[in-house]
């Protein structure tokens, strides 16, 4: 599916897609989407860019190997589940709150930071068995 | 308290880094970790000698009720100096025993946290920590029995011994919580005071019976014993302090904490005579058939643990303090006799006691050693062993039921014990040295001052039971329940029955040893009977639990994703349409439904047209261009129905799985039809059923009470408490992140699991024939 068109659109929407992904993944708190969907967009992004270019200049493009971004979600989201544990003696998974407003986000929390340990992790999950099948059919 | 049973576990972990440090000379350091905590409870011993109880609680799982509560009694003190203190001196002369052994480290490293977890066993009060305990004395008593994992001998009795006791330590479990169930707490010190209410429970058979269960297995009785001599491939140093001393008394152990909560009745003392009884004489005849030293000294073990079963069955005041006794005398005579073994076995590379003798000349503050336990074994004054077994004759003989029995039975043990005490102890040194021991040499002081120390200690307290008297003795029976105030320890109770019982026993025994020798015709007598053993009926057994496995895993994991599916697919029908039968009211109220959209209707048409185009197609590209149609369409009705976060994970997920099956398009076979007419039909009649199912169990829910409390306080509380306005995200994230949590590991592992299928092409030669 090497076609001239699909191959300059993807280096368009890669950056717009992703971008779109995060304001998914942000906006979730208030309204339809959240860590999950917006992961599954962030991978369809990727998945839609090796297409048009190849899986090697998608590799290339992503540095390190999406199966890292596993662990690293999922130790962003323990970790702010500890967060209270360690920082005001409460329970796991107890929310803490930032006070104040901030513009786009709202208020700030350790569900966010949680909520982007689960985008990463989707990300992580979804290219690693992708590209392990690309690479083996 | 807490400190001291977690540093074998620190020291243990320690080790993966530090192993170096300890495998060469310094590996002797190590025994200062036992040594430390032998100090420790040495310090607790006139607070505890004045009948105070140390009790120190840490709240583990509060709502659950399990704490680490530790209690530190007279029964605690007991077992824990014979932990730290044997233990001091197994560490130290394993040092030697497995000098420049590759994993020493990982050696110690086991020790260290058998030690650990055996100390939590024995100061636990909480039933849920000490069956923690428990099993992890279990595992590391895996770890240490199989450690020459490379001969299959080793390993099979390794797993033989995990397999008995780990089932003894499940019915552990079941006795913790039935007995928590009756008393409401799991603690056994809050236990005590409702005594009664546990005896006239109706669980209460239940309780004991999981109870006996436990102990027994674990304290190696019949007909659960065989994992024992077994347990003898172990290096030395492990039968010393496992086998011998330390775990399994734990069922001992067990048995004495229970009895104040549990004993009494006439179910709990009669099943324990019985058992103690037969095991004891049982397992005595057997040393009489053995020529590995190790062989005898393992069948006198379980002999030993069957007099104290049998001890605290019989439940007096007398026979509780022959217990408290005979656990020292033994642990100290069985540490001793082992260890001599073990030395023996280290110079002159055999245990068979038909060809060793005459050792004396080459071995000689070794064969002091294994003489002094021997005299203690036997029960020959001034040792401590003689003061064990009068104990033991007056408690017996005091017996209300059976007297004559009992006392000829253990009379006769005594007899059979002392025939193998000697045969360990003595045997090997006297006589003459044959010409090819004359080369051997003295070991290491590490290895044969701890035997001959613990041997002068048996003496020692023979002579000067008050050093025990006490502090020590006295305790244990007030923590078993009854009054301790008049015992007095003596050699010399006066010329009476018990007296001239003890002189039977030394007699008949010593003129035993002199008459029958260890032989290999006598083993190859016991042989015969093997097949009728206890041992090859279990194994039976375990030969029959594997075959059924592996015809249930023939028909229902046979590797095809198809079957997978159906088996899934029909068990859920036949359950579900089993509950539905009778129970289903199909009172729909039309009404209540809302009106049909012209959207829904043509989404609902392109959903069938989908999924009659999958079905029927010829080509596989049109079936999964078809199915993610399906998918779309019922994006649609999410949206319609005011679900979008579901539409647009429901969206993704479709993409994403259109290409997937793209991209593995090209490696499955052409299309063919893999299945026949038949097939089809009765995959059809299957996917059928399925979707009525589901299609009734939804109307069926409609037609229920509208229960909407939980709704409504995720809404209500969703801004208030969360911060959130989308509701089902603050579900996901917050209200039920741990799920969440968990969720996103499952996704982990499966993509390591597809990962490593694709990744890691074994080549032919490695695969698992």
């Amino acid at each position: 599916m090497k076609t001239l068109i699909l191959r300059t659109a993807s280096n368009y929407l890669l950056p717009v897609l992703l971008l779109f992904s995060i304001f998914i993944l942000l906006r979730g708190h208030y309204l339809p989407g959240g860590g999950f969907v917006g992961g599954l967009i962030a991978a369809i992004a990727f998945v839609l860019h090796s297409f048009a270019n190849g899986l090697k200049n998608t590799k290339d493009l992503l540095k390190i190997h999406p199966g890292f971004l596993m662990p690293a979600g999922l130790a962003v989201s323990f970790l702010s589940g500890m967060s209270p544990v360690l920082f005001a003696d409460m329970p796991f998974m107890t929310g803490l709150w930032m006070h104040g407003h901030v513009p786009v986000l709202g208020s700030i929390g350790s569900a966010l930071f949680f909520d982007v340990g689960v985008y990463l992790v989707v990300v992580g999950v979804t290219l690693t068995i992708i590209f392990t099948i690309t690479e083996s059919a | 308290m807490l400190t001291a049973i977690l540093l074998g576990f620190l020291f243990a972990v320690f080790l993966i880094f530090a192993g170096k440090f300890f495998k060469g000379k310094f590996s002797v350091l190590a025994s200062l970790i036992p040594l430390g905590l032998f100090i420790y409870f040495c310090r607790f011993i006139p607070e505890i000698g004045s009948g105070r109880v140390i009790r120190e609680t840490y709240e583990w799982v509060p709502s659950f009720g399990v704490d680490l509560s530790f209690t530190l009694d007279g029964l605690s003190l007991l077992f824990s100096l014979m932990i730290t203190g044997i233990g001091f001196l197994v560490f130290a002369y394993t040092s030697s025993y497995l000098k420049g052994h590759e994993y020493l480290d990982r050696f110690y490293g086991y020790l260290a946290a058998f030690m650990g977890a055996m100390l939590g066993l024995v100061l636990s009060d909480n039933m849920i920590s000490l069956f923690t305990f428990w099993e992890l004395t279990s595992i590391s008593s895996f770890f240490l029995i199989g450690f020459n994992n490379t001969s299959e001998a080793s390993r099979k009795s390794a797993l033989t011994a995990l397999g008995i006791t780990g089932i003894g330590g499940l019915f552990l479990l079941l006795a913790a919580l039935v007995l928590g169930n009756i008393a409401g707490t799991y603690s056994i010190a809050e236990m005590l005071s409702m005594k009664d209410a546990i005896a006239g429970h109706e669980y209460y058979l239940l309780a004991v019976i999981f109870i006996f269960i436990a102990a027994f297995t674990k304290s190696a009785q019949f007909p659960f014993h065989f994992w024992l001599p077994g347990a003898m491939k172990a290096p030395t140093p492990v039968s010393t302090y496992l086998h011998s001393a330390t775990m399994v008394k734990a069922g001992i152990y067990l048995l004495m904490r229970m009895t104040p909560v549990l004993g009494g009745e006439e179910i709990w003392n009669t099943t324990l005579i019985i058992v103690g009884a037969v095991t004891m004489v049982y397992s005595a005849v057997h040393t009489l058939f053995r020529t590995d030293l190790k062989g005898i000294l393992a069948y006198s073990t379980i002999s030993a643990l069957g007099i104290l079963v049998f001890l605290i069955g019989m439940g007096t005041k007398d026979t509780f303090l022959a217990a408290a006794v005979f656990i020292i005398v033994h642990a100290l005579y069985k540490a001793t006799l082992f260890l001599v073994t073990g030395i023996i076995d280290h110079e002159t590379g055999t245990r068979d006691a038909t060809a060793l003798s005459g050792l004396r000349k080459v071995l000689m503050p070794v064969a002091i050693a294994g003489f002094l336990a021997a005299i203690s074994s036997a029960g020959i004054p001034p040792s401590i062993g003689f003061l064990g077994k009068e104990l033991t004759y007056e408690g017996t003989l005091h017996s209300e039921v059976f007297n004559i029995i009992l006392v000829v039975a253990i009379v006769l043990t005594k007899i059979l014990l002392l025939y193998a005490g000697f045969v360990a102890g003595i045997s090997p040194f006297k006589g003459k040295l044959p010409e090819r021991f004359q080369k051997i040499h003295m070991p290491s002081v590490a290895m044969w001052l701890p035997p001959l120390l613990l041997a002068t200690l048996g003496m020692a307290l023979g002579i000067f039971p008050a050093l025990v008297q006490d502090n020590i003795i006295k305790p244990v029976v007030t923590a078993l329940g009854e009054n301790s105030e008049e015992i007095h320890l003596a050699l010399w109770h006066g010329f009476n029955t018990v007296f001239i019982l003890s002189l039977v026993t030394i007699v008949v025994g010593t003129v035993m040893y002199f008459v029958i020798k260890p032989s290999e015709k006598l083993e190859n007598f016991i042989a015969k009977f093997h097949a009728a053993s206890p041992k090859t009926i279990l194994e039976g057994f375990n030969r029959l639990f594997v075959t059924f496995s592996a015809y249930w895993t023939k028909i229902f994991q046979n590797g095809y994703l198809r079957n997978y599916v159906s088996t899934i697919i029909v068990f859920l029908v036949v359950l579900v349409g089993y509950t539905m039968i009778g129970n289903t009211t199909l009172d729909l109220d039309y009404a209540s439904l809302s009106n049909l959209s012209v959207y829904e209707i043509v989404a609902t048409v392109i959903l069938i047209l989908g999924v009659f185009y999958t079905v029927f197609t010829g080509s596989r590209l049109a079936a999964v261009a078809a199915m993610g149609v399906v998918g779309l369409a019922i994006c649609l009705i999410f949206v319609f129905y005011s679900a979008p976060d579901l539409a647009m994970t429901q969206f993704s997920i479709d993409t994403l799985t259109v290409i997937l099956f793209v991209l593995v398009l090209y490696k499955l076979p052409r299309y063919l039809k893999l299945s026949d007419y038949k097939m089809r039909i009765k995959d059809g009649i299957i996917s059928c059923a399925f979707g009525v199912i589901i299609a009734i169990l939804a109307l069926e829910v409609l037609s229920e009470p509208v229960h909407n409390e939980i709704g409504d306080f995720y809404a209500k509380n969703a801004y208030i408490m969360a911060h959130g306005k989308n509701v089902v995200n603050v579900i996901l994230v917050d209200f039920r992140g741990a799920d969440t949590m968990i969720e996103i590991s499952v996704l982990a592992i499966a993509a390591i699991g597809v990962f490593g299928l694709l990744k890691l092409r074994l080549k032919s030669s490695d695969r698992i024939k």
